[in-house]
């Protein structure tokens, strides 16, 4: 008698005696009951996340709709929809650019002191510190940025304003409270800092040991061997991990709320003004009603789509990374 | 270029577990010397201990003195990284890296510590060494290519172009043919043999026809049993070694009667 080996059917062949579910069967003696009952299980499960995605989506779509071709002088400012949305989304953009630009230096240097510069003993603990950050709820964040950093950065912002006004991005006179987006942004690059760091340290730390040594068998300093092999090797996990952090910074809503002292888009970073997609919803969602409810979601359909676009790049990143790695490992 | 290896009372450890214990051998210069043993006696630990990439493994250390014409590698302030580029190491597996091209693959070592390097005196190395590497003519054509395009034999032979572009005193080889096929192991021991012409050649193998065919001299590695430390049993020229043993282990090794 052969092997009855579980092999894939030849194409075009129907599958005759095999359950539906793919992968190694448990064969004739197995229980086809059992295999059903848990693949029936988990489709009902996979259904329900499409469903409820779906459901959102309508709900945002639906609810959205009674924006399309309203009169401008309905919209909230009088102006049409896009002149209400556009400085929400700037300023949505401009905080999680700034907070990008804080968190991934700091993010991707954490992360390559824990898995190739600290002391093991060192870099366990490092590493669950910075987990744990991930783990601190966002309105804490919050309230930590209003009532402990905003106060503290304000001669910072001074200082800005004096030497460096000739910007438009410091343009002064700066915040007397420090309730401005720059305050908001390093808040918000405080928070995706775990989400960098965790998705580079892993990694780093999977950079082929026979890469390292080569590097390192050349004559190559650790710095030279982490340039030659660690970097080249995760630069598409890195990209997508800063995908994956302006995703969350571009959702965040608590600690914006909570930090920013928000109004009208401004150029400069060091005063009050600007407001994100995000912190405009929930201020105003709870006295909306009517037209004013349907802008308000269709300003988070915008957000929605901007994060959904987000998320799909850092997809197709990791998905060519894996790609990339499995062919040279 | 090449220079004599001298070995002292050497112990190796990882962490308190002693790993090799008091080797003590001279290794000639322009020279091929092969170590051979079961897996697991510590013949590769050992070969790491002579350009110290053993300390890439946290807790690893040494006892004992590695004289290379005289000067210690373990001496007091002496820098690893500047003893790898002079004591080069080719691996078990191909690993050229996999981002660069052929070209950058072959000058990735020798740009290192900041060097510069005219353009003329680049393709110079790179020609020379790849010519050393009995490589030039395969891929003279194609150095904008990656690295990672060759076959196995050729990124082999890729690899010791790169440690021999950073003209080394000193080169070892961990299995260098372990996954090879007997074609591209050829064309490997037809470059080991032209390479002792230059450099002092310490080549780790299993393969016992293979540290016959290229090797003066043999070392013979064994242990005691698992959890005990690998030692150095048998040294001497490799037609002794394998045709009149001194040891009763090492016979019965190379005769296959081993285990």
């Amino acid at each position: 008698m052969t092997q009855t080996a579980p092999t894939k059917p030849e194409m075009g062949e129907e599958p005759e005696d095999r359950p539906a579910a793919p992968g190694p069967s448990a064969g004739p003696a197995g229980s086809p009951k059992q295999d059903a009952t848990f693949s029936g299980l988990a489709l009902a499960a996979s259904l329900v996340i499409l469903v409820v995605l779906a459901g959102v989506a309508l709900f945002l779509c639906l609810q959205a709709w009674p924006v399309v071709g309203a009169p401008a002088d309905e919209f909230y400012g009088g102006e049409g929809f896009l002149s209400y949305i556009w400085p929400l989304v700037a300023g949505t953009l401009i905080a999680a650019a700034i907070a990008l630009v804080i968190a991934t230096p700091i993010g991707v240097g954490v992360a390559l002191y824990i898995s190739h510069y600290a002391p093991r003993r060192l870099a366990k603990p490092v590493g669950y510190v910075i987990d744990l950050l991930a783990a601190i709820p966002s309105i804490i964040f919050g309230a930590w940025g209003a009532s402990v950093l905003a106060p503290r950065v304000v001669p910072l912002y001074d200082w800005l304003a004096q030497y460096l006004g000739f910007l438009p991005i410091f343009a002064g006179p700066a915040s007397a409270t420090g309730k401005t987006i720059l305050t908001a942004s390093v808040v918000l690059g405080i928070m995706i800092l775990p989400i960098i760091t965790s998705m580079s340290r892993e990694i780093f730390q999977q950079t082929p040991v026979l890469q390292q040594e080569a590097a390192l068998g050349l004559g190559a300093t650790r710095w030279e061997m982490v340039r030659m092999t660690v970097f080249p090797f995760a630069r598409a996990g890195i990209i997508s991990s800063v995908m994956l952090g302006l995703g969350r910074a571009l959702g965040e809503t608590m600690a914006v709320t909570l930090v920013l002292s928000g109004g009208p888009f401004n150029p400069s970073l060091i005063q009050s003004g600007n407001q994100t997609v995000a912190s405009e919803i929930a201020l105003n969602f709870p006295e909306a009603y009517g037209f004013r409810m349907n802008e308000l979601i269709a300003a988070g359909l915008v957000l929605f789509l901007i994060t959904l676009v987000v998320n799909m790049l850092a997809r197709l990143i990791v998905n060519r990374y894996k790609e990339f790695s499995g062919a040279n490992s | 270029m090449s220079k004599r290896i001298d070995v002292e009372s050497l112990n190796v450890y990882y962490g308190d577990f002693l790993a090799v214990e008091d080797v003590n051998i001279e290794i000639e210069p322009r020279s091929v010397t092969a170590f051979i043993g079961p897996s697991g006696c510590g013949k590769s630990t050992f070969l790491r201990t002579l350009n110290r990439m053993h300390e890439v493994v946290p807790g690893a250390r040494v006892e004992g003195k590695v004289n290379l014409d005289g000067e210690d590698l373990y001496g007091r302030g002496v820098d690893p990284v500047r003893v790898r580029s002079q004591v080069g190491m080719v691996f078990q597996r191909p690993n050229p890296f996999p981002t660069m091209s052929i070209r950058d693959n072959v000058l990735a070592g020798a740009k290192l510590n900041s060097r510069r390097m005219s353009r003329a005196a680049a393709d110079e190395l790179v020609e020379s060494s790849l010519r050393g590497a009995n490589l030039w003519e395969e891929v003279k054509d194609r150095l904008g290519k990656p690295g990672s395009g060759l076959s196995g034999g050729q990124q082999q032979r890729l690899c010791i172009a790169r440690t021999i572009a950073v003209k080394p005193d000193v080169i070892l080889m961990d299995e260098p043919c372990s996954a090879l096929d007997p074609i591209s192991t050829l064309a490997v021991e037809d470059l080991i043999s032209e390479l002792q012409e230059e450099y002092t050649v310490v080549i780790v193998t299993h393969n016992m026809q293979q540290a016959a065919r290229v090797s003066h001299k043999t070392a013979f590695f064994n242990i005691a049993g698992t959890g005990k430390p690998g030692k150095l049993i048998e040294y001497a020229p490799t037609q002794e070694i394998f045709n009149n043993p001194k040891d009763r282990a090492t016979e019965d090794y190379v005769s296959g009667r081993f285990g």
